[in-house]
């Protein structure tokens, strides 16, 4: 098919090798799992299970809450040791609410657990539904909740669900892997979600540095007609949602907007898989595929892995660190983040464990910057990187914000191509967490101030209201003492409550 | 995300295998050729004088570092000072004297770099702004071109007459000969047309190849563009700057060459003498002092073009890629404010595109 040209982006040496010619190798259950109940973009789940407590594999240990959410099933058969706080699957290695679970060893599925013959003949809805209490998520790393993204069809005039196969991020194999072992499933999932989104056509994007993955897929999608297969350049960001859209139509996603405001919905082949179990077999999302590789690692893999096991236990299975690495990762080595120890639990977000060694990472002293432009040719987004850091250190954070920082996707480019060496995704960071929570103590501000206003205006109306029923009375006394003469009148205006405390509670 | 941290270290963790270093280095790589061979073209002088320029700006640097506070080592090594000297060196007559070199490089460094704040801090190229203020404080100095007298070739002076030339002031008046854009500017002047002008002294070839009077770097127009060449393709450089420089010089050479042949020489004459390719591949491409959008190094590019040809043509000085990239350097900040990409899903006003179909997609 036709392809488009994006802008920018970077050849990063694509290390794939390491863990490609692996296949996926199930983790053996670890001794405790470590289930944190937000494993997702949206609030977190509360817990619905207690201390002590007995769990099938794939029962529900935490319900999602309200509208973006999803839910957390136990992973493995096993006894609820805790429910308390562990360290997070997250750089800043902050304890969140975790389940902890110890495993009885017999891995039992819940007996409730029951697929559906015929997903096809499902309402949207219902598949939306059960995507849901699946704890469906964006497996790629967005862990945006799958089925609100499924229901985007209500609001959006949809066309295309795209499969982003990409997998642009070096090291990371677990979709070509998974896209290579599983091709019939991932295919089922892609047409189950293509029937929820309503959407008749179908594209698969897989860079070309995956040709496995493209002959696979292309032969087991040829019996859908309403399935393409497109073979993607081999570039960095390819896998960034709106610029691997624009590659396959053509078309920019408007800022600020979403690729469904152009029709098209982008889901991840894993996420596909882990539809299609929940749908033909009712198994809830308590697994996923995860690349360990690195030049540190002994003996690099994909494994599936219960969700909640510790980082550690999959540096055990690997055979350990060949040598200490420089950085451990969580993710690729563009848009991964670095894990806080070994300790931490995996999350449904989690694609990769990546030790990586100095040469590997090539970390040097930043230098001045030399105004080269490299950052500029790389940035997918058309934006001038060296404008937004310079402005962000000398602290003028609406400078960046009005040169585009905010439509930056992160993506890393402009530092990996940076002669300087200089850390600008760290200062472009630094300045949206700044503006975050500026925009959050304005809009504090702004509702403080709104209830004030709105008080004021209450007790306003009330004081008006006393005096015009005020002046009522008087009139209709003076009335009736013109009146009394005549007749004797007993309906006096009732005077209007006044609801003193419920204007400071409010308030 | 419930967390927030100020994300203290924030990918990327790879890295591609580029530094300022390698930048300075391959751009020092590609400069080799042409200095090679101008050195062999016009003797010992020249290397001495080379030499002394790289001596003093390495010094001047360390210096200046010193007093900033700034460590030494890696600043010192990241080879933007040498560069400079390096280009310096390039555009003075290779016979000049010594001190012209030690001037030169101090303005360079001191004056034009570290004042300014150090390296990607200044606004001007060092070394064309100490090669014009060279010009202007020295215009005897800096005009004395001699003609080529290669390396041990019979006459040309050797290693201790060649001291004696640059430390001692002894020039002999032997060598002494005029660029052929000073010359075809004198003879213009006094009233001759160029076609009893140059046949005799130009051809393209000499030029190309580099056998006529010229400063030091302006030698060889064909190793220089095979620099160049080396620089695009390592893509150090883009085409953007050199392409929209030669052709607006070009264009307008042709312009005027087509108006009144006699009075305006054609565009070879211009691409192939001078500094031109120098100027075009190396000192307008400076990284720090041009536009960092590709859309603003075709502006610069084409303003150097003009201006060259302006002011080869119409002021009273013979060449002028120094002053053409200086005062297009002075434009840079203006034209990166205003010049910049287009942002993804943006028009170029900077509101989110719309699509005046929905539904409708391209295919
Ligand atoms: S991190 Fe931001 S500024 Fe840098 S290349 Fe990516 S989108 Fe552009
Ligand atoms: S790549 Fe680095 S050195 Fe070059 S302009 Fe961008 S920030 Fe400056």
């Amino acid at each position: 098919m036709k392809l488009f040209k994006i802008r920018g982006g970077v050849h990063p040496d694509d290390r794939k090798q390491l863990a490609a010619g692996q296949a996926i190798e199930t983790l053996p259950l670890p001794a405790l799992l470590h289930i944190p109940l937000q494993q997702h973009i949206g609030a977190p789940a509360s817990p619905a299970v207690r201390r002590g407590q007995r769990v099938a594999k794939g029962d529900l240990i935490a319900q999602g809450q309200g509208m973006i959410s999803a839910p957390v099933h136990a992973p493995t058969s096993g006894r609820i040791v805790g429910v308390g706080s562990y360290p997070a699957h997250h750089a800043s290695g902050l304890s969140v609410p975790t389940v902890t679970l110890q495993p009885d060893g017999e891995d039992r599925w819940s007996d409730q657990i029951q697929g559906v013959a015929d997903p096809f003949a499902l309402d949207p809805d219902e598949i939306a539904t059960r995507v849901g209490t699946a704890g469906i998520v964006g497996l790629g790393g967005a862990t945006f909740p799958a089925a609100v993204k499924l229901n985007l069809r209500k609001k959006y005039k949809l066309h295309t669900l795209v499969i982003n196969g990409a997998e642009c991020e070096p090291y990371l194999t677990c979709d070509d892997r998974l896209m290579r072992e599983q091709t019939d499933a991932v295919i089922d999932g892609i047409r189950i979600m293509a029937h929820a989104l309503g959407v008749a056509r179908i594209v698969i994007g897989i860079e070309n540095n995956k040709p496995e993955a493209q002959a696979a897929m292309a032969i087991a999608a040829s019996a859908h007609p309403n399935i393409q297969i497109a073979r993607l350049p081999t570039r960095y960001p390819m896998g960034s949602e709106k610029h691997l859209v624009q590659t396959l139509t053509g078309r920019e996603t408007p800022a600020r907007g979403l690729t469904a405001d152009i029709g098209v919905v982008v889901h991840n082949p894993a996420t596909a898989f882990a539809v299609h179990e929940a749908l033909r077999f009712g198994y809830p999302l308590v697994s996923r595929v995860v690349t360990v590789s690195g030049g540190a690692i002994s003996r690099p893999c994909n494994l599936r892995v219960p969700l909640g096991t510790r980082v550690q236990d999959l540096l055990d299975y690997c055979g350990g660190f060949r040598e200490e690495p420089a950085r451990l990762l969580s993710g690729g080595p563009m848009m991964g983040q670095p894990l806080p120890s070994t300790r931490v639990p995996m999350v449904k977000g989690s694609n990769g464990v990546l030790a990586l060694t100095a040469a590997e990472t090539n970390l040097r002293e930043p230098m001045p910057c030399i105004r080269c432009g490299s950052c500029v040719l790389a940035c997918p987004c058309g934006l001038v990187p060296l404008d937004l850091a310079a402005h962000t250190r000398a602290g003028e954070l609406e400078g960046a914000v009005s040169r585009g920082l905010m439509d930056c996707i992160g993506c890393g480019s402009c530092a990996y191509v940076c002669p300087a060496h200089i850390p600008l995704v760290q200062f472009f960071n630094y300045a949206k967490g700044e503006m975050a929570a500026r925009g959050r103590a304005k809009q504090k501000q702004a509702e403080t101030k709104r209830l004030i206003e709105q008080r004021t205006a209450r007790i306003d109306a009330i004081q008006r209201a006393k005096r015009e029923a005020m002046a009522a009375r008087k009139r209709e006394a003076d009335a009736k003492k013109k009146a009394a003469a005549a007749s004797l009148s007993t309906d006096m205006p009732t005077p209007l409550p006044t609801p003193a405390s419920a204007v400071e509670t409010e308030a | 995300m419930s967390i927030e941290t100020p994300a203290p270290n924030a990918g990327p963790f790879a890295h591609e295998r580029v530094s300022i270093s390698r930048t300075m280095g391959l751009v020092m790589l590609a400069l080799l050729p042409a200095t090679v061979f101008s050195f062999w073209q016009f003797g010992w002088p020249a290397i001495y004088l080379f030499t002394v320029t790289l001596v003093t700006v390495l010094l001047a640097e360390a210096v200046c570092l010193w007093i900033a506070g700034k460590p030494i080592r890696p600043f010192l090594l990241d080879g933007s000072a040498v560069l400079t000297g390096w280009l310096l060196a390039m555009t003075l007559p290779p016979w000049a004297p010594w001190w012209t070199g030690v001037v030169g490089g101090l303005i360079a460094i001191v004056i034009a770099k570290q004042v300014f704040g150090g390296i990607g801090q200044n606004l001007f190229n060092p070394a064309m702004v100490a090669r014009v203020a060279l010009l202007i404080s020295f215009p005897l100095e800096l005009t004395s071109f001699v003609n080529p007298a290669p390396l041990f070739a019979a006459g040309s002076p050797d290693w201790p007459q060649g001291l004696a030339i640059t430390f001692g002031g002894q020039a002999t008046d032997a060598f002494s000969g005029a660029t052929l854009l000073g010359h075809v500017r004198t003879e213009l002047a006094q009233g001759h047309v160029l076609s009893e002008i140059l046949p005799g002294f130009y051809t393209p070839m000499t030029d190309a190849v580099g056998t006529l009077s010229g400063s030091l770097g302006e030698g060889s127009a064909l190793l220089i563009l095979f620099g160049g060449l080396f620089l695009l393709y390592k893509r150090i450089l883009t085409w953007h700057i050199p392409v929209a420089m030669l052709g607006t010089l070009a264009l307008a050479a042709t312009l005027m060459h087509f108006v009144d042949p006699e009075h305006y020489t054609g565009p070879l004459y211009h691409l192939v003498s001078g500094a031109t390719l120098l100027g075009a591949f190396f000192i307008a491409t400076d990284l720090v002092t041009s536009p960092v959008s590709l859309r603003g190094q075709i502006i610069f590019g084409a303003g150097c073009g003009l201006l060259v040809y302006v002011i080869r043509t119409w002021t009273g000085y013979p060449e002028g890629v120094a002053f053409a990239v200086l005062l297009m350097n002075a434009c840079t900040p203006l034209i990166d404010h205003y010049v910049r990409p287009r942002v993804y899903g943006r028009d170029r006003k900077g509101s989110p595109i719309e699509y005046a179909d929905e539904i409708e997609v391209s295919r």
